[in-house]
This record gives C-alpha cells, sequence and structure tokens, in this order.
C-alpha cells in the first residue's frame, strides 16, 4: 500500500537536465575499476560465512561512489579485496582490467584509525610511498609540500602524527595515499572515529580536494547524510550475505554544499536508501539489476 | 555584521586546582605527593632497618659480652669470653652460673647476629671498602672488582643483543623463521644457565670467556624470545597501511616493523639487563672468582657482613644508575613518544652543516614559502 507523502518528496530517479548530463558523461569515462561476481567467504565452526556474494559493479575515472548497508553486511570486506589486502573467494576485482592479486600503490587506501606511522613526521608521512618507489628525497619533499598544501597542513609538516587532531591526521592520511597518485583512492569509513563537526568539516574538505585532483574514490561508509552528500553513486549492500541491493544515481546537482541536506533530491534519495537498508524491500529491484550487469 | 558586545565586566576567576587525595582511585598524584612518596619507598624500609639496629627492645636476640666476669670459674657455659656475641640464653645462663658462685658477672649490651649490621657500621664500610688495600697481594681492589663486574655484564649483554634481537625481529616478522628456531629456543630457555658453567670453563679455560658465556647463554634466549613477541605486536594495520602504500616485503620490515617495534624492543633490553646481572653472580663465581661477587664471597668468609651488604647495595645502585641511564636516553631516541625532539633537531643541523646540498633546499623552501 503506497504512504501518502506529506513533504511531497520528487523521485529520487528523477534527475535535473544538468544531473542526468553528468551521469551520461561520466558512464562514457574509462572504467577505472571493475568488480565481477565478487565473493568471500570465511571459514568458522559453524561452517563457512558468506561476507559478500557476488558482488558486481563499475567505478569510472573521477567518480565518487559510496558503499552503504547495515553493519555486517561486508562493506569493510569488500574494500579490503578491493585493496588487495585479502583475497576473494570467488570473482575477481578488476583495475584497468588488470585482476589485483596484492597490494599495490595503484589502490591508496585511508583507513577508519589513521594507521599514520607514529615515529614519521607529518613530511614523511607522505613521503612514505614515494620512498618506497625509489623516488629521490628532494623531488619526495617537493610533492610532500605540495600535499599538503592540498590538504591544508603545511604548517604541521615536521609535527609528529600524536600532536594532531583526528581531523588533521585523517587529512595527513589522505595525503599520504594521494602523493602516490593511486588509481583509485579507497576509504573505510575514514570519518567514523571523528566527532560529528570535524565530521563535516572534513566532508567538505575531502569534497574540494576531490574536486581540485584527479583521482576516484571508492567510499565506504554507514552514514546516509554522509554518502549523499558526497557522492555520484551510492552502492547500496544488504546483509547475509553482502549483496547489492541497488546503486542509486544521487540526483543531488553539483557543486554540493551543506545547503542541500533539506533539498528535495537530496531528502528523496535519503528516503530510498532508508527504505532499503531498513526495511529492506525492494529486493526484487536489486535482482533485476543485477541481470542488467549480467547483460551489459 | 558584527557580533553582539558581551558585557566586559571583570568577574573573578575560579581556578579549580586539581584535589586528588592520597587514596583517590587511578588518579595521578601530585607533583609534591609523588616526590615525597618517592622518597618514602626508600625511607620506609630503611627506618625499619635503624629501629631493628638500634632500638635496644626490638629483636636484639644476642648479648655483646663486654666482660665475660670471673673466667676462672668453670661451667657448663664458660666458654663466654668477651668481645663474643653470644645468645640471650646462654648469657643468661652464665651469669647464674656465676651468680651461685658468688664471682664478678658478666656484663654485656643486647645485639642483633652478626649478619645484621646496623645501618652506619654499612655506610663506613661503603666508603672503608674503596679505601682499604686488598687483604692479598694481587686481589683487586673494590673498584677493580666493581668495574671488572660491568665489562663482564657489559660484553655478556652486548653479544646477546647483537645476535638475539636480529634473530628475534625475524622471528617475530616471519612465520619460517618463527617455526624453525622459536621451539628449540623455547627448549633451552628452561635449562638453567648455572648447569653450563663447568662446561664453558672445560671449553674456554679460566679468563672471562666463561663468564661472558654464561651471562650470554642466561640472556640470549630469553632476548630472542622476548623480541619475537614484542615485534609480532606491531599494529597490523600499520603493515596494511603500508602495503597499500606499495611496500614490499624486504621495505615492510626495515620502514615499518622495525621502527615500530623499536621503542618497545628497547624498553625489553631495559629489563633484561637487569637479568644479566641476575646471572653475574653465578658467573663469576665459576672457574677463578672475580669480580663484584668474589669480593662478597670472601668478605662473608672472614664474617664482614657490613662489607657484604655494601657490595649488594652497590650493584643495586649500579643497576639503578644504568636503567635510569637508559631511561633518560629512551626519552631523546624516541621523539615521537616522549615529544622531546633535541637530538634529532641537533643531528638534522649537524648533517645541514656538512652537506653541500644545503643552498638547494633553502631554496625550495622559500619558494613554496611565497606560494
Amino acid at each position: 500500500m503506497p504512504m501518502t507523502d506529506p513533504l511531497k518528496l520528487p523521485s529520487y530517479r528523477e534527475q535535473s537536465r544538468e544531473v542526468a548530463a553528468r551521469f551520461a558523461e561520466l558512464s562514457r569515462r574509462p572504467v577505472v575499476l571493475k568488480l565481477r561476481q565478487l565473493g568471500r567467504e570465511f571459514d568458522s565452526a559453524q561452517g563457512p560465512i558468506v561476507a559478500i556474494d557476488d558482488i558486481t559493479f563499475d567505478v569510472h575515472q573521477r567518480d565518487f561512489i559510496s558503499v552503504i548497508g547495515p553493519s555486517g553486511c561486508g562493506k569493510s570486506t569488500l574494500i579490503r579485496v578491493v585493496a588487495g589486502l585479502e583475497a576473494p573467494t570467488s570473482g575477481a576485482v578488476l583495475i584497468d582490467d588488470k585482476p589485483v592479486r596484492a597490494p599495490g600503490a595503484d589502490r591508496g587506501m585511508v583507513f577508519q584509525n589513521y594507521t599514520l606511522f607514529p615515529w614519521l613526521t607529518v613530511t614523511k608521512n607522505v613521503t612514505f610511498g614515494l620512498k618506497m618507489k625509489g623516488l629521490s628525497k628532494a623531488r619526495a619533499k617537493e610533492m610532500a609540500v605540495h600535499w599538503l598544501g592540498v590538504v591544508g597542513l603545511t604548517d604541521f609538516a615536521d609535527h609528529y602524527p600524536a600532536q594532531l587532531s583526528g581531523g588533521m591526521k585523517q587529512r595527513v592520511a589522505i595525503a599520504r595515499a594521494l602523493a602516490n597518485e593511486p588509481r583509485i583512492l579507497l576509504m573505510d569509513e575514514p570519518f567514523g572515529a571523528l566527532d560529528a563537526q570535524s565530521r563535516c568539516t572534513m566532508q567538505a574538505h575531502l569534497l574540494r580536494i576531490w574536486e581540485s585532483v584527479d583521482v576516484t574514490i571508492l567510499f565506504i561508509t554507514h552514514d546516509l547524510d554522509e554518502a549523499i552528500y558526497l557522492s555520484d553513486k551510492i552502492v547500496i549492500l544488504g546483509a547475509h550475505p553482502g549483496r547489492v541491493l541497488e546503486v542509486v544515481e544521487v540526483p543531488v546537482p553539483r557543486q554540493r554544499s551543506s545547503e542541500q541536506f533539506l533539498s528535495g533530491p537530496f531528502l528523496a534519495t535519503k528516503k530510498r536508501l532508508e527504505e532499503l537498508i531498513y526495511h529492506g524491500s525492494e529486493v526484487s529491484d536489486a535482482a533485476g539489476l543485477r541481470q542488467n550487469y549480467a547483460a551489459a | 555584521m558584527t557580533g553582539p558586545d558581551f558585557p566586559t565586566h571583570r568577574t573573578t576567576r575560579i581556578v579549580h586546582k586539581p584535589r586528588g587525595g592520597w587514596f583517590a582511585v587511578s588518579k595521578p598524584l601530585a607533583r609534591g605527593q609523588r616526590v615525597v612518596v618517592g622518597i618514602c619507598a626508600f625511607l620506609c624500609p630503611l627506618l625499619t632497618w635503624c629501629i631493628i639496629s638500634y632500638v635496644p627492645f626490638v629483636w636484639h636476640p644476642s648479648v655483646l659480652v663486654r666482660d665475660a666476669g670471673d673466667a676462672s670459674l668453670p661451667g657448663q657455659y664458660s666458654f663466654i669470653a668477651t668481645g663474643e656475641r653470644v645468645d640471650r640464653a646462654a648469657f643468661r645462663s652464665r651469669n647464674l652460673e656465676l651468680a651461685s658462685a658468688h664471682k664478678r658477672l658478666a656484663t654485656g649490651v643486647p645485639c642483633n647476629p652478626i649478619f645484621l649490621p646496623a645501618p652506619h657500621e654499612v655506610a663506613r664500610a661503603f666508603y672503608t671498602a674503596f679505601t682499604t688495600a686488598p687483604q692479598r697481594t694481587g686481589d683487586c681492589w673494590l673498584h677493580e672488582s666493581l668495574w671488572q663486574s660491568c665489562k663482564i655484564i657489559f660484553w655478556g649483554f652486548i653479544y646477546s643483543a647483537l645476535l638475539g634481537v636480529p634473530l628475534g625481529i625475524l622471528c617475530g616478522t616471519f612465520s619460517l623463521y618463527s617455526r624453525l628456531f622459536e621451539p628449540f629456543i623455547d627448549f633451552i630457555r628452561y635449562m638453567p644457565a648455572p648447569v653450563f658453567g663447568a662446561l664453558a670453563v672445560a671449553v674456554l679455560g679460566l679468563g672471562d670467556e666463561p663468564k661472558i658465556t654464561i651471562i650470554f647463554i642466561g640472556t640470549f634466549f630469553q632476548m630472542v624470545l622476548v623480541v619475537a613477541n614484542t615485534t609480532r605486536s606491531v599494529d597490523a594495520s600499520l603493515l596494511q597501511a603500508a602495503q597499500t602504500l606499495g611496500a614490499k616485503n624486504r621495505q615492510l620490515l626495515w620502514h615499518v616493523v622495525i621502527p615500530a617495534a623499536l621503542p618497545n624492543l628497547y624498553r625489553d633490553m631495559r629489563i633484561l639487563i637487569g637479568w644479566a646481572w641476575t646471572y653475574l653472580v653465578v658467573a663469576e663465581l665459576i672457574g677463578e672468582k672475580s669480580g663484584i661477587s668474589a669480593f662478597l664471597y670472601q668478605q662473608q668468609r672472614y664474617m664482614h657482613f657490613e662489607n657484604v651488604y655494601a657490595g649488594i647495595v652497590m650493584i643495586g645502585i649500579v643497576g639503578l644508575a644504568t636503567d635510569q641511564l637508559l631511561a633518560f636516553a629512551g626519552r631523546y631516541l624516541f621523539p615521537w613518544e616522549s615529544g622531546n625532539t633535541q637530538l634529532y633537531r641537533f643531528a638534522h643541523a649537524f648533517r645541514h652543516l656538512f652537506s653541500s646540498k644545503r643552498s638547494i633546499t633553502a631554496t625550495t623552501r622559500t619558494r613554496y614559502a611565497h606560494d
């Protein structure tokens, strides 16, 4: 039975002309990351547990894609498999059509718990990947200066991570990942450990970085507002096992701002995400979508 | 738009001093309190010792005979002579003997057994032990003995660390080495180091080598296991982060595992050097006795217990001083833990001074400063 809608929200599928044009343009760009029937099982005393099952979607160049879902839907497993930190038990991860087998510098990752190297100064944290690549010290330092400028931490170049706030640490982690110039930036609930205020600041900051830098982002979160505010597309996973329920194209126009949180398209998208995540409805929709992908 | 003007009248700021009592649950003590308690930690045992030594009615189970009385009277207790320490009961019985024979009574003062000298005696021994010439010609002065002990400890520990730390790090990092070495080391670890004493002397002779070997055996096997465990406890997420930044096997070892484990390894070494002192006493008594243990052994045979105590306290002081020195150095070595970057800034300045690239770095910095 359809519920009456007191807010008179538009459909989340309704896209303004500019948004539709943007998605058309996005889909023409080269595909950076392909997930094909990706599955990952864990062994346990009670038999194998399927963490993620049959996950298939594409990420285009300079896409900002969020993966969202209830806890236990395998979001983190998914991103760890993409990063190469865990091996898939079925299916494949392809970066530029080459299968992923191990972690590598082409997939930068930002973790929830910062994971900065505490014994290195901010600058040396940022140049870590470059040093591993064998870049000269002077060149690496120049790059560090550049990327610290991008994340706005030039004044903290010689600080140790322990001397920084959570938001600053995460900015260093982003600069460190970007300095490697990865094909895709994987972010695993990067702002999950921050307080509400710094999270808002960091979201705005991340958008600015993403707009000014040529980088594709795969973003894991459980925060609906965050996902809509940041992303072009949102992949909604269902739990047990983690599978794609739907890929939503966010109808909120760019450039994003915090005023849009109460706009029609934003709320319509949020309503749809809530339906999928909290009521688990419309599974048939997802099945249809999967068929679409299989056909493509 | 300007913000509203807030009333700016001055109010007295109330400063709440942190008022931690002496018994606040899991709260640090105030600075003054910490100092007081720290002094008490040494003062209380010393005070107990003073009370036992100087208050005549506390313990004092013996009597120091000042005058043996009429020694001509034969009896069961006639062995009591002037200057001896005798049981209080024996002293009383002797006086009963003398009293019943109407002879001159023995006099004496209550005293403690010879193995518990008073604090001032030990304090004096602490000084005189250094100034007294060795009783036999050819023996070492005390400071020479102490120096000898320190050398044995140093070399034993250095050898064990040079081998044990790298091996431990390998075991903690690669499962292969862990499976290859740890079971056997675990097995040897249970053999007490002193049992190798005779063997070490037979193989290496009477010099310092067998002693150093005992210290080595005593610390090496423990060290490998402790270092391996510390290395294993390095935060796995740091390794994963490094991998996503492109670090490969050997780079992970050199650039992540070792620096991440280093501060904890340093703390391990501080604890293990204490173990080395434990094995020192055994090591120095095998073969030719030497060092501070030989001094202790000799003084104990001469019944100079004040010297024995002084020697034990010296070991304690040397150990404590070493540990405090290492702790102090640690604050400079690991600036990311202590926030003390002095050494690093000094090293940096030092490198700059002798670097030909100085001018290049300077221009780079100014260029970006104007961006």
